[in-house]
C-alpha cells in the first residue's frame, strides 16, 4: 500500500487534490481512497488529506501516521506544523516552491505550482488553482501514469487550463 | 457503471437510481452532501422527484410522512441533533407503517459540539420499529439503499428503513463505486396498500383504544420479525443480478476463528487489518460486522465457544455499550460453556466523537481482552 | 348567495362537545372543498370530534399527524400527489396551539416555499383539547386553567404573521357566518398555492357560556369589532361580511365579554386593552383599505 498525507491551507484545493490522485491511481487500475481530515471548514486553516493506494480493496479507515509521501500545498505551514512527522525512512516529500528545499534525507521533489496556476490565470475566488498543476507533479514522481492524471481532470474540469497546468508541472518538476 | 463516490453521493446516486419522487430534507454536516446533491439532480433533471426544502428535521420527516403516506417513494438524510430533532416523528413514522427511507450520518450529541462519527444518534432510536443498517463501504452505502426501498415497501415489512454512515469516516471518505446502469425490476414500484384513497376515505391514526393499539404494535413486532426473510431475498436477488453479496451481518475469518471481534460501520473494516496482524501473531482472530441492527441477527452459532470482544462506537448511560448488551441479549447461549461457566464478551467502548481508533487499537483491545470486563479505550481512571 | 351542497362529510356521528363551533367550521370546510380532499390534522379537538377507531365521523381521508407537523406533512402530501398529477385538497385543520405555538415553524415553513395548500386554523382561544390551558390566541383578561388571575399578555396576532409570508389568500371568518366561511374555502382552493384561513371558533365549555349561545357568542364577536372578517388576495384587502358595518359602528364589546365566564374576572384595564387593540386592528385594516383603494384609483 502506498500511503501520501496531503497539507495544504482551507482554500488551497487540497480536498479535491486528494480526490483527484486517488481518482487517478484507481484509473491505473487501482483501488484508492481519499479521506479529508475535517475541521471548521475556515479559509486558511491547515488541512490535511489522506490518500492511500492499493492492489486490493483497501478496509482502513483511520489515518495515515506513516506516509511514503508527504505532499506540501504551502510551506509556510511547516512553521506550525511537522509535516514529516512519522514520513518513512526512505519517504519522499513534495513541495509546491520555486526553490529546491532540504528536508533531512529524504528525496524533495519542488515544482512552482502557484507560478503555474498563475501563469494560466487559474484563479478562484481570489486564491491560484493548486490541485490541477499537482496532479502532473505527482505524476512526474511516478505515482500515476500521466494519461490518468489528465483523465481525472477532465472529468472534473471542463476547462481545458486545468489539463495543461498538470502538463507544465510535469514538464517543469525534476524527476 | 464504475465510478468514484463519496459516502454522501454514493447515497444520493441510489437516491436519484431508485427513482424517489419526494425528498424532504435539512442540510446538517456530515450529511449535507446528500442534501446538495439531491437538490442538484433535482434541478438537473437527472432525477424527476419534488424536492422540499424543509424548515426543519422534525419537518422532513413530517413531509416525508405525508408524502409517502399518498404511496410515492420517498427519502430523506440526517445526522445527529436533526435524528433526535425528529424523533418523534421516527416513531410516527413507524407506527404509521410508511416505507421511507432515510440516511443518517452518524454522529456524536453534544454539548460540546461535536461533529466525529458516533453510533448513539442511530442506536438511540433503536425501539422506533425503524429497521436499521450500518454499513461499511461506499459501495456498500449505494446498494444498501437500493435495497433499502424494497425491503421497506415490501407489503410483509411497511417499515421504514435507516441507512447509517460513520460520519465523515465513510460519508466523506472517496472510494471507487460500481453503480447500476439498469435496476430491471429490482425496485418494483411502490404499491402502498394504505396509501390514502379518496374514494375509499378513511380515519389515519385516529383515537385508538387500547386494545387495538396492542394489535398494532404487536404488528409492528411481526413486520420486524418478517423483515429478515425480506431482507435476505433482497440481497440474495441483489447478488444475483448485480453480484456482491450482503448478510445479515459478515464474517471475516471467523470459521477457524478463537476470539471474534464485533463491530459495526467503518471499525469493522478496520478490525478486519487488526485480525490479519494477530494472526501472524498466532492468535487466531476474526470480525463480525453487525450489518443489521434491526432486526438484530442471532448470533449464537456465530459465536458459541469464542471469546468475543465487542466495539461499541455507543454508549448507553448506567447501562454500557449498546452493541454489547444487544449481543449478550440475543446470543447469551453463545457465552456460556459446556461446563456452565460463562466466558462473556470484552466490551469496548471506543471512537466516541470521531476519536481515533487504528487496527494497531483494536489488536490491542484483543490481546489485553477479559471475559465480561469493560475498556473505555482512551480514558484512564 | 351561495348555493351550499346537501352532501355532507362530517357525518352525525361525531364526538364533538355540544355546540362545538369547530366541527361547525369543518362541515363547511368540507362542503366547499367536496370529495377530492385531505384533512391533515394534528393534536387538537377535532382529533378527538373525528371520532374513534375503528369509526370516523369524516367522510373524507383524515391523517391524524404529530402536533408540531401538520403543515410540513402536508407539504410532503401536496408534493406528492402534484408529483403523480393528482389535484387532491390538502387541507390543514389545526387549532390555535398547533397553529401559533407549537405548529408555527412549520407553517412558517410550509407557507414560504410556496406550498399548495389549504391551512385552517380554528381558534378557540386556548388548549381546550387538553382542558381549556392559555395559548398563545388566548385574549387579555381570559381566565383559563394556567392563567387562573386572567391572561396578562396580548393575543398573538397569527394574521400578521402569515400575512408577512405573502400568501396567495388568506382571509379570516367566524363559526357563526358559514356561507362567509364557505365562500372563502371555495375561493382559496380555486387558487394554486399557500393559502390560510384563521376561523373564530366560540367554545361553550372552554369560554363558559351554554351550549346553544356557540352562534350568538360569534356574532357578538364579529359585530363588537373583537373579531373581524377579511380576505386578501395577493394582499388585496377586502372587508367582508358583518364586518363591514361593525368597522363602521361596533356593538358594546362588554355586551361580548359579558356572555362569557371567562371574562367575569377581567380587570377594567384588562377591557380597556381589549378595547384598544380591537379599535387599532380595525383602523389599521380600514386604513390600509383606503389606501389600497386610492393605489387602484391612481392605476
Amino acid at each position: 500500500m502506498y500511503e501520501i498525507r496531503l497539507h495544504s491551507r482551507g482554500g488551497q484545493g487540497g480536498v479535491t487534490a486528494a480526490k483527484l490522485i486517488a481518482q487517478a491511481a484507481f484509473l491505473d487500475g487501482k483501488y484508492a481512497t481519499a479521506t479529508p481530515l475535517y475541521g471548521a471548514e475556515r479559509r486558511g486553516a491547515p488541512v490535511v488529506s489522506f490518500i492511500r493506494i492499493d492492489d486490493k480493496p483497501i478496509r482502513i479507515y483511520s489515518q495515515i501516521r506513516k506516509p511514503d509521501l508527504v505532499i506540501v500545498l504551502d510551506t509556510s505551514i511547516m512553521q506550525t506544523v511537522d509535516v514529516l512527522a512519522g514520513l518513512k525512512a526512505d519517504g519522499k516529500v513534495l513541495v509546491n516552491s520555486q526553490h529546491p528545499m532540504e528536508l533531512g534525507s529524504h528525496k524533495v521533489y519542488h515544482t512552482d505550482l502557484t507560478g503555474i496556476a498563475l501563469s494560466l490565470d487559474l484563479v478562484l475566488a481570489g486564491n491560484p488553482i493548486l490541485n490541477t498543476p499537482l496532479l502532473g507533479a505527482v505524476a512526474k514522481a511516478g505515482i500515476i501514469s500521466r494519461e490518468s492524471a489528465q483523465k481525472a481532470i477532465s472529468s472534473v474540469f471542463a476547462d481545458d487550463r486545468n489539463t495543461k497546468a498538470a502538463v507544465k508541472a510535469f514538464e517543469d518538476m525534476e524527476p | 457503471m464504475l465510478t468514484f463516490s463519496t459516502g454522501n453521493k454514493a447515497v444520493a446516486t441510489a437516491v436519484k437510481d431508485a427513482k424517489t419522487v419526494v425528498v424532504a430534507a435539512y442540510p446538517i454536516t456530515p450529511q449535507t452532501e446528500v442534501v446538495e446533491e439531491t437538490a442538484n439532480n433535482v434541478a438537473s433533471g437527472a432525477l424527476k422527484a419534488r424536492y422540499i426544502p424543509v424548515e426543519s428535521e422534525h419537518s422532513s420527516m413530517g413531509a416525508c410522512i405525508g408524502a409517502a403516506a399518498t404511496g410515492v417513494r420517498t427519502f430523506t438524510a440526517t445526522s445527529s441533533h436533526g435524528l433526535v430533532y425528529m424523533c418523534e416523528q421516527i416513531h410516527m413514522s413507524a407506527a404509521a407503517r410508511l416505507p421511507i427511507v432515510m440516511a443518517n450520518a452518524n454522529r456524536a450529541l453534544g454539548p460540546g459540539w461535536n461533529i466525529g462519527a458516533e453510533h448513539t444518534d442511530s442506536m438511540s432510536m433503536r425501539d422506533s420499529g425503524w429497521l436499521q443498517a450500518y454499513v461499511s463501504t461506499v459501495q456498500e452505502a449505494y446498494d444498501t439503499t437500493l435495497m433499502a426501498f424494497r425491503i421497506a415497501e415490501n407489503e410483509n415489512v411497511l417499515l421504514p428503513v435507516m441507512i447509517n454512515l460513520d460520519g465523515f469516516l465513510l460519508t466523506h471518505i472517496t472510494q471507487p463505486m460500481d453503480t447500476i446502469d439498469d435496476l430491471g425490476d429490482y425496485l418494483p414500484p411502490t404499491n402502498t396498500p394504505h396509501a390514502i384513497d379518496i374514494n375509499n376515505p378513511g380515519g389515519y391514526g385516529t383515537l385508538t383504544p387500547p386494545t387495538e393499539h396492542f394489535k398494532f404494535r404487536h404488528d409492528i413486532q411481526r413486520g420486524m420479525k418478517d423483515s429478515v426473510a425480506v431482507i435476505e431475498d433482497a440481497q440474495a436477488d441483489f447478488a444475483k443480478r448485480f453480484g456482491r453479496t450482503y448478510g445479515m451481518y459478515e464474517e471475516y475469518l471467523c470459521d477457524d476463528a478463537d476470539v471474534v471481534i464485533v463491530a459495526a460501520g467503518t471499525l469493522a473494516k478496520e478490525s478486519e487489518v487488526a485480525a490479519d496482524i494477530l494472526r501472524k501473531e498466532g492468535i487466531k482472530a476474526g470480525v463480525l460486522r453487525i450489518r443489521w441492527l434491526r432486526p438484530f441477527p442471532d448470533l449464537t452459532a456465530a459465536l458459541k465457544g469464542k471469546d468475543v470482544v465487542v466495539i461499541d462506537r455507543d454508549y448507553s448511560f448506567g447501562l454500557g455499550g449498546i452493541l454489547v448488551n444487544e449481543i449478550r441479549t440475543k446470543a447469551l447461549e453463545a457465552f456460556i460453556g459446556k461446563d456452565g461457566k460463562a466466558n462473556l464478551p470484552f466490551s469496548v467502548i471506543a471512537g466516541l466523537g470521531g476519536q481515533e481508533v487504528t487496527y494497531d487499537d483494536i489488536a490491542d483491545f484483543v490481546r489485553n481482552r477479559k471475559s465480561g470486563g469493560e475498556l473505555w479505550f482512551g480514558v484512564t481512571e | 348567495m351561495a348555493e351550499i351542497p346537501d352532501e355532507e362529510f362530517i357525518l352525525k356521528t361525531t364526538s364533538a362537545c355540544a355546540g362545538c363551533s369547530a366541527s361547525l367550521i369543518l362541515r363547511y370546510v368540507t362542503k366547499a372543498a367536496g370529495k377530492d380532499t385531505v384533512l391533515v390534522i394534528p393534536a387538537c379537538c377535532t382529533s378527538v370530534i373525528q371520532g374513534v377507531y375503528p369509526n370516523t365521523a369524516v367522510n373524507v381521508p383524515v391523517y391524524n399527524v404529530a402536533f408540531a407537523s401538520a403543515a410540513a406533512v402536508a407539504s410532503g402530501m401536496s408534493e406528492a400527489f402534484r408529483a403523480v398529477g393528482k389535484k387532491t385538497n390538502v387541507i390543514c385543520f389545526a387549532g390555535d396551539g398547533g397553529t401559533v405555538d407549537i405548529g408555527i415553524q412549520a407553517l412558517s415553513g410550509a407557507l414560504e416555499r410556496g406550498t399548495d395548500f389549504l391551512y385552517i386554523c380554528y381558534d378557540n382561544e386556548a388548549y381546550s383539547n387538553t382542558g381549556m390551558q392559555r395559548s398563545g390566541a388566548t385574549p387579555i383578561g381570559a381566565k383559563t386553567t394556567t392563567t387562573p388571575l386572567g391572561k396578562n399578555e396580548y393575543k398573538k396576532d397569527l394574521d400578521a404573521i402569515v400575512e408577512a409570508h405573502n400568501p396567495v389568500y388568506m382571509a379570516t371568518a367566524c363559526s357563526a357566518y358559514p356561507v362567509d366561511l364557505y365562500n372563502k374555502v371555495k375561493k382559496a382552493l380555486s387558487i394554486p398555492g399557500p393559502k390560510f384561513i384563521h376561523v373564530l371558533s366560540p367554545c361553550p365549555p372552554g369560554w363558559r357560556f351554554p351550549s346553544e349561545k356557540t352562534i350568538e357568542l360569534g356574532k357578538l364577536a364579529v359585530t363588537s369589532g373583537m373579531w373581524l372578517l377579511y380576505e386578501r388576495e395577493n394582499g388585496k384587502l377586502t372587508i367582508t361580511g358583518a364586518s363591514k358595518a361593525a368597522m363602521k359602528k361596533s356593538t358594546p364589546i362588554e355586551d361580548y365579554l359579558k356572555a362569557q365566564g371567562r371574562f367575569r374576572t377581567a380587570t377594567p384595564e384588562d377591557i380597556a386593552m381589549l378595547k384598544e387593540n380591537s379599535k387599532r386592528k380595525m383602523a389599521r385594516l380600514a386604513h390600509e383599505a383606503e389606501a389600497q383603494a386610492a393605489e387602484a384609483e391612481e392605476a
